[in-house]
């Protein structure tokens, strides 16, 4: 398996945590990011993601060589799940793994908001009465890409 | 020709996920121009192009043989 990929399965968390294990590691963070009910008021029943694979496969790289550089000691591994995810799935996992916990933890948090940047990756909130793309939409403009 | 690929919104706004187009060498501006104006409310000033799997500037040239993409606002995570 690749230890950062676009996926239309499940995630199986535990493969990323095993992937960054090494023995001169630590500490291990992993980070999973999960479908939410409510969003500022508004019910979601399920979620649509879509992504241009080959590119976000690339920036998934990028962000994990950034924080290679950034936190040296570091491995990393990330996946996000396209397709349609229901309520509490896990969109997306972050497996970090350093000598430490701080640079673990340091390094994790920065992989998920570089995500939230830079990765052509794309969420559908499906609701009761109607359905939007996040990203460019009126509703929450700032807001509307939380995990 | 040069090939176009539209993502999320702009997918379901032109009806398609990829195209082909006979207009290289143009800019990256010169791009957004078109689709804004082959696809009303293409709301090019929210959208980067991609070339090749890259973010590019307005002023980059695309060339013959080169994959484009819109990419909207990206929502991930």
């Amino acid at each position: 398996m690749k230890r950062y990929e676009i996926i239309e399965q499940p995630i199986d968390v535990q493969k990323y945590s095993d992937l960054v294990l090494h023995p001169a590691a630590g500490a291990v963070t992993v980070f999973t990011g999960h479908v939410r009910e409510w969003t500022h008021g508004v019910r979601t029943l399920y979620l649509a993601y879509e992504a241009y694979v080959p590119m976000a496969e690339k920036k998934l790289a990028e962000i994990g060589a950034e924080m290679e550089a950034k936190w040296p000691g570091v491995q990393v591994a990330m996946a996000h799940r396209i397709g349609e995810l229901k309520i509490s799935d896990i969109a997306v996992v972050i497996a970090v793994s350093s000598p430490h916990r701080k640079a673990a933890y340091e390094a994790n948090e920065y992989a998920i908001e570089r995500i939230k940047e830079v990765v052509p990756i794309w969420k559908k909130e499906i609701w009761e009465d109607g359905e939007e793309w996040i990203g460019a939409q009126k509703k929450y403009p700032e807001k509307g890409s939380e995990s | 020709m040069i090939t176009v690929h539209y993502f999320a919104r702009l997918r379901e706004l032109t009806g398609k996920g990829e195209e082909s187009l006979d207009r290289a060498p143009l800019t990256v501006e010169e791009l957004l121009n078109w689709a804004e104006e082959t696809y009303p409310g293409f709301g090019k000033e929210t959208i980067h192009v991609a070339v090749n799997e890259e973010y590019a500037l307005k002023d980059d040239v695309i060339q013959a043989g080169d994959v484009c993409a819109f990419i909207p606002p990206v929502s991930g995570g």
